[in-house]
């Protein structure tokens, strides 16, 4: 153990406060301060992470704190660090494996799709993946089409996986360490938009569950289902038809695999009606997933053709406004609500 | 139309729950029909098709009036009338024009004489047996949603729904009694039975149940009458066209007291094979369906006794009166604690007044005091039953 951990704590008393002004970028940087302190296992492992502080400078200070063994510094290359990581995972240790972009983490698929998510299957049970990757995901940054797509519905395609998109500074702080004491891989999508997003929470902020979905705001007209950096489009859109006297019901997916299909079912057969709102391609998008599972599930419920909004289908574009256009927004959910509705 | 009452002789269609087309299986409720004693509804005793609805919602008819057609199954069904296409043409149909493009971008399958009701509604409409066609769509692109169909139950209130007449049932229940008391020579017996093994019986059975999981005694008391009934045939069964038809099957009628007056009895089906917990479920079941006037036919017609219990109301006896055709009544007042003599010592128990009003032209007193004797002893052996 590097004797850096000694100065923890110290450095957590102010965490002991009243419930504090903190960020998304705080949350997840606090999570990982836990775990560390915590589990000697865990480190916390990805370009950049280290010295520079992450490229969204979520590990800032803590290679100060925890010292080269624990915050290490990779080479640019996603297969090698992650597959160190699922190696370490696979030797007893609980990596934290940050990848810079969901778009990178594609050098990486082969390790994770053909390595994490089948050993434990393909083992009889004997070994186990307890790895936990988290990825920035989602555009609006400019960054142009190569660091700005969002593909966690591709992950969420494949059995052996579990992925996560917290929304809210609760879900930052708590999923990692319920992640972490999970078995099996464990990949967590944290939107760009949202490491800005300021908040309170509470000193006793700490684990959350992570395998059921959210209401976020309740509504009895239909019901707007969404997850990660899309939540607050969609809560801003349903506040738009309020007032109109349209009242939508939104539902946080927080687990994109497994699916909370029991919540999802149960507000679509309330409100009668659905809106997917997913910043993937609609083709083959989780949005299509989820508009299955509606008609497999609750087709009788229906009052009207299950909506989507999503990604236009070009690679995201960097111009700001070409940008703003591709990606779903809080008029076309508006819009598309009221479509379910006959209204427009 | 089925007679669902000694005295009924004619009956409102109030609502079809099938539609031409539709499979139905023995047993099926299709219909609602709306007699003298509320909204009953009707089971099909076919297996088949429905071919044909013969008598519109809305008209009255004779008992052993046809009501619609059944086509046994592999029999050629008579095309309903109006725009059912045959299940699979051998071509297909080339679609028809589009219909005018939803506001969703959802491409559109339907050709425009077909109606556009939603899922929802569907559902809806033929759970409370709404006929489509005359709806308002208020959905998008015009299509009919479970707004719609449930605004469409709302507007005729009259007439419509269950709605008991109270006047009419009071006009039933009395012809049904003055008929029994003019044809059937009763005669009547009562004893008084020591029920604390049965209540200690059902304080252990209850202990660390949830209210709602609880025995009552009165579900013990139905078992009870249930069983003894198997060794006293003589007062299970139906007198008819001047003979006595004794029932293998055991359907005990419950008497339900309607709230505003009235009162129904429908049966429990086998109700000894039934166990308590069942028959817990079977009594709150039809009670429920009484107070809300949705009983089904087979519930009217079948009881080959009835138990009345008027404890509740806070009397102590009960002596019934039979409900035509059956031959017996069995009734039971209030458990109370009263003193008792056990074994030449005076003890406060609960005891039950329990009586027995039966038909003098199928059975004697002698058989009925068995009868009452067997249900005492059945209550001081509550375990067994």
């Amino acid at each position: 153990m590097s004797p850096e951990v000694q100065n923890a704590p110290a450095q957590s008393a102010p965490a002991q406060a009243a419930p504090a002004q903190t960020t998304y970028r705080e949350a997840v940087r606090a999570a990982i301060r836990e775990a560390l302190l915590k589990d000697s296992r865990v480190f916390l492992m990805g370009e950049d992470v280290g010295r520079y502080g992450g490229c969204y400078a979520v590990s800032k200070g803590l290679l100060q704190e925890f010292g080269p063994e624990r915050i290490r510094d990779t080479p640019l290359s996603e297969s090698a660090f992650v597959g160190a990581g699922i190696g370490a995972a696979m030797g007893g240790m609980r990596p934290i494996v940050e990848v810079m972009t969901v778009n990178f983490s594609l050098l990486a698929l082969d390790q994770i799709v053909n390595n994490a998510a089948t050993i434990r299957h393909m083992s009889g049970g004997q070994f186990g993946v307890p790895v936990v990757i988290r990825m920035a995901t989602g555009a609006g940054r400019q960054l142009a089409a190569q660091h700005s797509h969002s593909l966690e519905g591709w992950y969420a395609h494949v059995p052996g996986l579990k992925v996560l998109a917290p929304a809210t500074l609760e879900d930052a702080r708590g999923m990692l360490l319920t992640a972490l004491a999970d078995p099996d891989p464990v990949l967590i999508f944290e939107h760009v938009m949202l490491y800005n997003m300021t908040g309170e929470l509470p000193p006793t902020a700490g684990a959350v569950p992570i395998d059921k979905a959210a209401i976020r705001r309740p509504g009895r007209d239909v019901s707007l289902i969404t997850y990660g950096g899309n939540l607050f489009k969609t809560l801003e859109a349903a506040a738009t038809l309020a007032r109109e006297g349209i009242e939508a019901e939104v539902l946080d997916l927080r687990s994109l695999r497994p699916l909370d299909e029991k919540t999802i079912l149960a507000s679509v057969s309330r409100t009668r009606r659905a809106v997917i709102v997913d910043e993937g391609w609609r083709s083959g998008s989780l949005a299509a997933e989820v508009s299955a599972r509606i008609m497999e599930g609750a087709f009788w419920e229906l009052d009207a053709p299950v909506g989507r909004v999503c990604s236009a289908e070009v690679p995201v574009p960097y111009p700001r406004h070409l940008e703003e256009a591709a990606l779903p927004q809080p008029a076309g959910i508006v819009a598309a609500a009221k479509a379910t509705l006959g209204r427009s | 139309m089925p007679s669902l009452g000694a005295d009924m002789e004619a009956g409102t269609l109030v609502e079809w729950l099938k539609k031409p087309g539709d499979a139905v299986h023995r047993g099926d409720i299709i219909a609602v029909v709306e007699t003298q004693k509320g909204a009953i509804e009707i089971e099909v005793f076919e297996t088949g098709v429905v071919s044909e609805i013969l008598v519109q919602p809305g008209t009255k008819v004779p008992v052993g009036q046809p009501l619609a057609q059944i086509s046994a199954p592999g029999e050629a069904v008579k095309p309903p009338p109006a725009a059912v296409a045959p299940a699979r043409p051998a071509i297909p149909e080339k679609p028809r024009a589009p219909a005018p493009p939803l506001p969703l971008s959802a491409p559109t399958v339907a050709g425009e004489a077909r109606r556009r009701v939603s899922p929802a509604a569907r559902k809806l409409a033929a759970e409370r047996g709404i006929d489509l066609a005359g709806l308002k769509g208020s959905g998008p692109g015009g299509a009919v949603i479970s707004n719609d169909v449930a605004a469409a139950t709302r507007k005729p209130p009259a007439a419509r729904k269950p709605g008991l007449d109270l006047a009419e049932m009071r006009k039933a229940i009395g012809a049904a009694m003055a008929r029994s008391k003019r044809e059937i020579p009763h005669y009547y017996l009562g004893t008084t039975i020591d029920l604390s093994r049965a209540l200690a019986f059902l304080e252990r059975t209850n202990a660390g149940r949830t209210p709602d999981r609880r025995i009552m005694i009165g579900a013990v008391l139905i078992k009870t009458v249930a069983l003894a009934l198997r060794r006293a045939p003589t007062f299970n069964g139906f007198f008819q066209n001047g003979s006595f038809a004794p029932s293998k099957a055991i359907h005990v009628g419950v008497a339900v007291a309607l709230r505003g007056g009235g009162l129904v009895a429908p049966a429990i089906h086998d109700t000894d094979s039934l166990s308590l917990d069942d028959l817990m479920a079977a009594t709150r079941d039809l009670v429920e369906r009484s107070r809300s006037g949705r009983l089904r036919g087979s519930e009217m017609t079948d009881p080959t006794i009835t138990l009345t219990s008027l404890g509740e109301r806070g009397v102590d006896s009960v002596v019934g009166v039979i409900f035509p055709p059956q031959v017996a009544i069995v009734g039971f007042g209030r458990p109370a604690l009263r003193p008792w003599v056990v074994e030449g010592r005076v003890e406060p128990r609960q005891v039950l007044q329990a009586s027995l009003a039966a038909d003098h032209r199928v059975s004697d007193g002698h058989a009925g005091a068995l009868f009452l004797a067997d249900i005492d002893r059945m209550l001081q052996e509550p375990d067994k039953l």
